[in-house]
């Protein structure tokens, strides 16, 4: 039987070819908990009697989303993870280590990998043809103690891409733009599957912002085949031994096949207060910016890092604009530093933070006031997402966040892109 | 069993930062405080004035966002029998399962806020006795009853020590 991506890997660990709908109960090869859903995990475990790790070197427990801790409570609770990493054996990837799933496309998944993690961005993972999908805690919790999970093999959306960028457009425009084209609800179950000579162009940090937004379609992951781009990536980080080839089947069947030609596209935005609210730069041109956050799982790799240092370099931000960077992960954060990049968002006037989840999810480092707006490398502009339900929060990409702290305003990021 | 009380009505796209705030992120380990501001971004009177046994009633992809199970948890702990929606995200609805928390998906657009409703669970109907009208909604698939019933994953595993989904 031909099969998705979704169903191959599914199928390997269930030992039978699986089909869309049917319900099976799997082994899992990495399972992983963050600082905000870790500590309910850990709870249900105490409560069944069964603190334990089927896998401890790929369980792994993140301290992200408050980290410095910003206060006692979550402090508490970061010491609870720590608590459960010494005595199951876990993982614990500390303050200093950055973003949950960075850290795991880094470390942790290989291609072929069957994921879950308690965080919904855990489809990030799914850029190393490896199916990865979040979870509750509890769900998780049960993962990590029995090695084990029920799934529902689900349908697969194909994304076939074609063509190549234009100036000023990456990724992220990309996905914003499918999100707009398919609704917040669009792959509600299923997985998207990216291919096509377009995807096998692509390098892992712009597959890693495609499968990490994957959820904002309600897909459950998002995929890519598994190539010779994935193999150096490990290969890079010493993990060339962790490389599988992973393809999807010719002939596989799909709900549905979207094309695009990636040079039709333009630099896009997410309006408030929903992610499917997109439309083309142009049509928002002149809004009012007064943060700028260049960061997260979604934009906050070294390449995204380097696109916003690249506009910024020998200029200020606006005087009404703040700016703020945090690099996803250590290892971006030393190349950064290294490439001098970080030095660049200081002279143009940003903060640079520590890494991990920053500002993103409303917890500390960057919490809006009331009708302020936030333009934003990250894949979620809800209302309230940012610590305020009276702001605002648009997203876009490096580029497009960047012209903005330039600018005070949302502008086409192509007339600030130095030649 | 049928469950009654009182609709309250949200709209589309209710998402978990509407139901459980980030700025609220602190009080993950306390549930009892955090259910003091459930669903407080989407309407901030519903945690002080709902009555336990009302039902939370919305439109399309309610609970989308992230994969905090606290967003179920702080719905079923304020004492909401039932979320009706029209369509849910996907880890929310497997969420509320997991927590005990029954999601029915159903056309809600005849329900209006402050109707009397009565869900009968096993029968499949949501009864507005405000309008003499009565809905059906698409049962659960097996597995998901089969948790539900055992009174969420946790209870589930307590009883057979391991995934028991035959069904
Ligand atoms: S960076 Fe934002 S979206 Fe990513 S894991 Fe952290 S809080 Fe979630």
């Amino acid at each position: 039987m031909a099969s998705t991506l979704a169903e191959k890997i599914i199928s390997a660990h269930a030992g039978k070819d699986v089909k869309p709908g049917e319900i099976i109960v799997t082994g899992v090869d990495v399972t992983a908990l963050q600082d905000g859903t870790g500590p309910l995990a850990i709870q249900q475990l105490e409560e069944l009697d069964m603190v334990r790790a089927h896998n401890p070197a790929k369980t792994v427990l993140f301290i992200d989303h408050a980290a410095p801790s910003p206060r006692k409570e979550l402090s508490n609770a970061h010491m609870s993870l720590r608590r459960f990493a010494r005595e199951t054996g876990a993982v614990l990837s500390e303050i200093s280590e950055g973003v949950c799933h960075q850290r795991l496309v880094e470390s942790f998944v290989s291609p072929g990998d069957i994921l879950i993690g308690a965080d919904s961005h855990t489809c990030t993972s799914g850029a190393l043809g490896a199916f990865s999908t979040g979870m509750g805690s509890t769900d998780v919790a049960i993962g990590i103690a029995t090695g084990k999970t029920w799934l529902k093999v689900p349908e697969t959306i194909r994304i076939e891409l074609t063509g190549s960028f234009s100036k000023g457009v990456y990724a992220k425009d990309l996905i914003l733009h499918l999100i707009g084209m398919i609704g917040a609800d669009g792959a509600t179950y299923m997985a998207l599957e990216f291919g096509g000579p377009g995807a096998e162009a692509m390098e892992m940090s712009e597959r890693f912002t495609l499968a990490n937004m994957a959820v904002e379609a309600g897909g459950k992951t998002g995929l890519f085949a598994a190539d010779s781009r994935t193999r150096a990536y490990l290969e890079e980080r010493g993990r060339g031994d962790d490389f599988r080839e992973m393809t999807p089947d010719e002939g596989a069947s799909y709900a549905r096949i979207i094309e695009i030609d990636l040079s039709t596209l333009e630099p896009t935005v997410s309006a408030p207060h929903t992610v499917d609210n997109t439309r083309k730069v142009s049509e928002a041109l002149g809004t009012r910016v007064d943060q700028v956050f260049i960061g997260t799982c979604t934009n906050g790799r070294l390449e995204d890092l380097r696109v916003a240092a690249s506009i910024l370099e020998g200029r200020q931000r606006h005087p009404d604009t703040r700016l703020i960077v945090t690099p996803a992960s250590r290892d971006i954060y030393r190349q950064a530093s290294g490439e001098g990049l970080l030095a660049t968002f200081a002279a143009a006037g940003a903060l640079v933070t520590g890494v991990g989840c920053g500002a993103c999810v409303g917890v500390h480092g960057g919490i809006l006031g009331d009708g302020e707006v936030c333009l934003a490398t990250q894949n979620r502009n809800f209302q309230g997402r940012m610590g305020n339900a009276e702001a605002f929060i648009w997203l876009a990409s490096p580029a497009t966040a960047a012209a903005a702290a330039l600018a005070g305003e949302i502008v086409d990021p192509r007339d600030y892109i130095k030649d | 069993m049928a469950l009654r009380g009182k609709a309250w009505k949200f709209g589309d796209s209710i998402s978990t930062d509407h139901i459980a705030p980030g700025r609220y992120f602190h009080l993950r380990t306390n549930l009892p405080e955090l259910a003091r501001h459930v669903l407080e971004d989407a309407d901030e009177s519903f945690a002080a004035s709902m009555a336990p046994g009302d039902f939370v009633v919305a439109g399309r992809n309610f609970g989308l966002g992230s994969s905090r199970e606290h967003a179920p948890r702080i719905i079923r702990f304020a004492g909401v029998s039932a979320v009706l929606a029209h369509s849910f995200a996907r880890i929310f609805f497997r969420n509320s399962i997991n927590v005990g928390l029954p999601v029915l998906e159903v056309d809600t657009d005849r329900i209006d806020a402050g109707d009397e409703l009565e869900v009968d669970l096993a029968a499949g109907e949501v009864r507005d006795l405000t309008k003499g009208i009565t809905l059906t909604f698409e049962p659960l698939p097996p597995v998901m009853v089969k948790i539900l019933k055992d009174g969420g994953l946790v209870e589930h595993f307590r009883k057979y020590g391991d995934f028991n989904l035959e069904t």
